[in-house]
């Protein structure tokens, strides 16, 4: 048999299917933890379903999760899959249009049998029908591979051996593309301990896979990603979720005051309660509240006591909040509400990603109720947005809403560790005690419009503040008509002045010529990318993505100005692009897909071409 | 954060009184709850810098706006919620609910029971007067079946809650109930609720002179009082009656009521220190007309309340973490690029 042959490329993304029991999620984080070890940049893509376990064998049951890895600076988790592993036929049959033409198919063939293949509709066996001859296409006997290794361990059932398989795909899918086990070695000795049969067997299914591959010997090629060439640093692997869990609690440590979460628990943000549920080490208080709208209240009740207050929380979960967070802006408390968006509306899809809660977090309130809109592009950025969220909540004394989404939540991608000390200070404004000339609860900062906050249990400065309209100044309750006009205004414009604070829109690529592409949030990646090719193609083509929804940076009616087009996609239905041309009077074109699922890095690129190639009927 | 003097402060209650003209209808029971109250603060050697006051929506959640001391009014039923976010950060101040029967009963409910449920470190008043009275008199969770009000013009069909048979049902570690016409007993109370520890909660019988008046006749009235009010004395038999002539015992599993009692051994003896909250439940459950009206305190039992645990195991996991926000960030599995 011919020497396998090791060839390099530049990126890779590989995608593993199977049964939500199969333990993909596991087996898809743990391959790209390790490629984040070996240093590549890496970009994930878990794809799950609702049920926690949908009946075993069915479409309904896939679990997926997709990984992208490189020797470059990569956005997203890839469009197709250079290699799938199918753990059953239904993970072949859901998963088989992600993969690229010519691409790697390693399935298990012990679960291909005539009950399983029914279950989808196969009339045939795909692994022996010819039907993937467009495919590099490896049948292997995975789950009789595993049996046979981890027989010989004393303890360990039947049903336990057989959920070793995910190990061994592991270990096949290492071996391909030149992957160190060490770090899941580890990873599995510390979660079962080094004695127990379970953590042995697992060990040993990981050695077998990856051995597999090694003697075989029927893969025609093995692939090498080199490292990246990241900025240098230390750096780690980090979902969204986590993002938002340590940006909240570097941002109290920071305002030096205590965190306190309040949260209900909700796909997909209950991983942000999880996160600090087990760091009240670092002075931060998790409350899992009744509800929806008692984690807000709760919140605000905080921030009024003097925490970085924070809840988190979906797309339902935000309309219950909804009459609280106008509590907060006419309290004028610093509190935060984290939004990971899925699909809506109603409970929609609540394992899937999108964006269409951008119009509710400015507008879903009774009364002019302007909050900060704020929305990381990628899950580490979530960290610097989240930190940012509260040093913006202290300056304009208002809540902030953060647009996470379930893309965001759940992908991972390095983090640049940053050094605490290079953190931006946060100015809590907490007054210690009263002003010579007396505590007036809504007197205001003149540049940032802000109120002072006095915390109670500060001796002098005793008051009352609440729903009702305020009094300019003193705070009492005031029903005259030129005072609501006012206080109306101020409120509005102690939002509208935080553009002089924030940096100032950049564009990536040309900085004028034919075509603007605008997004926010996690569509960043795939924009970029797309953006990226159409500049490799000599297009005129800039990218711009706001991570200040309110208010926008100062510049961004100016950038406008500088493009014939500008186009807008988004996993909703046009809701920036509603409020560009509402604020900016630009036409835009608007690129929406509504799937649950993020852009591909294709799809933007053949919708630049579409708008760049498409004649103005004027 | 503050701490506590250790001098007893002198205040009055002009202390107490804030600059906010009172703005009830003339002869609402709510001032008296509201004179009350500013009578015992400074009775209590609490600083008034460390007093809130948190309410919801209604006529009674006014009343923080008229007291200095801090105040939060919120918004509708969740004042328990907003009082939660307070506990969780200050563990020194003295935090007040005022809330009403269709504030905490109704749109408040879930929130008004798991804060009790929590025994979270706050005194919880709910005013019952029986109506929705900011709202102009429609029927309320505890009005009762037949009264007939805008809303119910032929007479209300739900059945009424007990908000203490509620409280209780949460476990309750301190339950009382005054009323608005009975200064004295207020002040006891209120003064007995000040120094538990947990939930006190405290249903006052609040007369809504506009759209219910007379809903607590049988009780407000001085004369009819002592034949339909119960006064709960811990120790003492279940009395009551102008001499505590009648009594209450227990005939197998219902209470009856035993006109002229000579013997008090033949009578429950009120023991609100019982652990069980079956005894306290069974007094809620004595309702007019067919028996006399529980006043006093119901229930008073010690049990650790939530904001306390959770305070202890914050500082005891700060305790020993040793390590610093950048060991947390950088993780067991993190890489350097040169």
């Amino acid at each position: 048999m011919a020497e396998t042959k090791v060839v390099e490329k530049e990126s890779v993304t590989v995608r593993f299917a199977g049964d939500s029991g199969d333990g993909m999620q596991l087996t898809g984080t743990q391959f790209s933890n390790t490629s984040a070890l070996f240093g590549n940049d890496v970009s994930t893509l878990p794809d799950y379903p609702a049920e926690i376990r949908a009946p075993a064998g069915t479409m309904a049951g896939v679990s997926g999760f997709q990984i992208h890895l490189a020797a470059h600076d990569i956005y997203t988790p890839g469009d197709k899959a250079d290699c799938l592993v199918a753990m059953n036929p239904a993970a072949l049959k859901i998963s088989l249009a992600e993969v690229v033409e010519g691409g790697i198919v390693i399935a298990n063939s012990d679960a291909f049998t005539p009950q399983n293949l029914k279950k989808v509709g196969y009339e045939t066996n795909p692994l022996e029908d010819d039907s993937l001859s467009d495919y590099e296409l490896y049948a292997v006997p995975i789950t009789t591979l595993t049996l046979n290794v981890v027989a010989d361990i004393d303890g360990l059932g039947r049903k336990e051996a057989e959920r070793c398989k995910n190990f061994f795909a592991l270990g096949v899918v290492n071996w391909l593309y030149d992957r160190p086990i060490d770090p899941s070695l580890e990873w599995i000795e510390k979660k079962f301990g080094p004695e127990s049969p379970i953590g042995q067997a697992n060990k040993k299914a990981l050695l077998a896979g990856f051995a597999y591959g090694d003697t075989v010997q029927m893969f025609r090629v093995r692939y090498r990603v080199p490292r990246a060439d990241l900025p240098p640093g230390t750096y780690r692997q980090l979902n969204g979720n986590q993002a938002c869990a340590y940006g909240a609690i570097a941002a109290a440590h920071s305002a030096k005051l205590p965190l306190v979460y309040a949260s209900y628990p909700i796909t997909p943000a209950s991983d942000i309660l999880h996160t600090l549920a087990g760091l009240a080490g670092y002075n931060v208080y998790t409350f899992q509240a009744e509800d929806e709208i008692a984690a807000m209240c709760t919140a605000i009740g905080a921030a009024y006591g003097g925490a970085v207050a924070m809840t988190g929380t979906s797309g339902p979960g935000l309309c219950l909040k909804s009459e609280a967070i106008g509590l907060a802006v006419m309290a004028e408390l610093p509190v935060i509400i984290i939004d990971v968006q899925r699909g809506g509306p109603s409970t929609g899809l609540p394992t899937k990603t999108e964006q269409a809660d951008l119009l509710q977090a400015l507008f879903g309130r009774n009364g002019e109720s302007p909050v900060i809109v704020l929305a990381p592009q990628s899950p580490a950025d979530a960290f610097d947005t989240v930190y940012e969220a509260v040093r913006l909540a202290f300056r304009a004394m208002a809540p902030v809403i953060v647009l996470s989404d379930g893309f965001i939540a759940n992908g991972a991608e390095p983090w640049r560790i940053p050094d605490l000390d290079d953190l931006p200070p946060i100015e809590t404004g907490i007054l210690k005690e009263p002003p010579p000339d007396g505590y007036q609860p809504y007197a205001r900062d003149p540049v940032t419009l802000a109120r002072k906050l006095a915390l109670p249990g500060t001796p002098g400065m005793e008051h009352r503040i609440g729903g009702l309209e305020k009094e300019d100044i003193t705070g009492n309750v005031n029903y005259r008509p030129e005072n609501h006009h006012k206080m109306t205004r101020i409120r509005s414009e102690k939002i509208q002045r935080l553009a002089d604070f924030i940096p100032e829109a950049k564009v990536f690529g040309e900085q004028q010529g034919d075509l603007l592409v605008v997004g926010w949030g996690s569509t960043y990646g795939a924009i970029r990318g797309g953006v990226e090719r159409a500049l490799r193609e000599g297009r005129s083509v800039g990218h711009l993505q706001l991570r200040h929804l309110n208010p926008f940076p100062k510049n961004v009616g100016e950038i406008l100005q500088r493009y014939k087009k500008i186009l807008v996609p988004e996993i909703n239905e046009g809701q920036l692009a509603f409020l560009l041309k509402a604020t900016f009077l630009r036409k835009v074109e608007r690129f929406n897909l509504v799937r649950g699922l993020p852009f591909k890095v294709k799809e933007i690129h053949d919708e630049i071409v579409r708008v760049l190639e498409e004649r103005d009927e004027e | 954060m503050s701490t506590t003097a250790p001098e007893k402060p002198a205040y009055t209650r002009k202390d107490f009184v804030s600059d906010q003209a009172v703005r009830w209808c003339p002869g609402c029971g709510d001032y008296a709850i509201l004179a009350q109250i500013q009578n015992v603060l400074p009775t209590l050697g609490v600083r008034k810098e460390n007093v809130v006051f948190v309410s919801g929506i209604g006529c009674s959640s006014r009343f923080p706006y008229y007291m200095d001391t801090y105040g939060f009014h919120g918004i509708h039923g969740r004042a328990p919620a907003i009082a939660t976010g307070v506990r969780l950060v200050n563990p020194d101040l003295d935090i007040w609910v005022i809330t009403g029967d269709g504030d905490a009963l109704s749109i408040g409910m879930g929130h008004f029971v798991h804060a009790i449920r929590r025994n979270l470190n706050m005194k919880v008043i709910l005013f019952n007067n029986r109506i929705y009275g900011l709202t102009k008199g429609q029927y309320s969770p505890t009005t009762p079946v037949g009264h007939k009000t805008k809303s119910s013009p032929l007479g209300a069909l739900d059945y009424p809650i007990h908000p203490i048979e509620v409280a209780i049902g949460a476990e309750a570690t301190f339950v009382a109930r005054v009323l608005d016409a009975d200064g004295a007993t207020m002040r006891k109370v209120f003064s007995e609720a000040a120094a538990h520890r947990g939930t006190a909660f405290i249903e006052v019988y609040q007369n809504c002179i506009i759209f219910n008046d007379g809903a607590h006749g049988h009780v407000s009235d001085k004369k009819q009082r002592p034949e339909h009010a119960l006064y709960l004395e811990e120790g003492k038999p279940l009395r009551f009656g102008p001499n505590k002539e009648h009594g209450i015992k227990m005939d197998k599993t219902r209470p009856v009521i035993v006109w002229n009692a000579e013997n008090d051994d033949e009578l429950l003896v009120h023991e609100p220190q019982t652990a069980s909250a079956t005894y306290a439940y069974f007094l809620s459950r004595l309702h007019y007309p067919e028996f006399p009206i529980p006043f006093g305190v119901f229930r008073k039992v010690e049990h650790p309340p939530y904001d306390a645990l959770l305070r202890e195991r914050v500082s005891q996991a700060r305790e020993r973490n040793k390590g610093g926000l950048a060991e947390l960030f950088r993780g067991p599995h993190s890489w350097t690029v040169e």
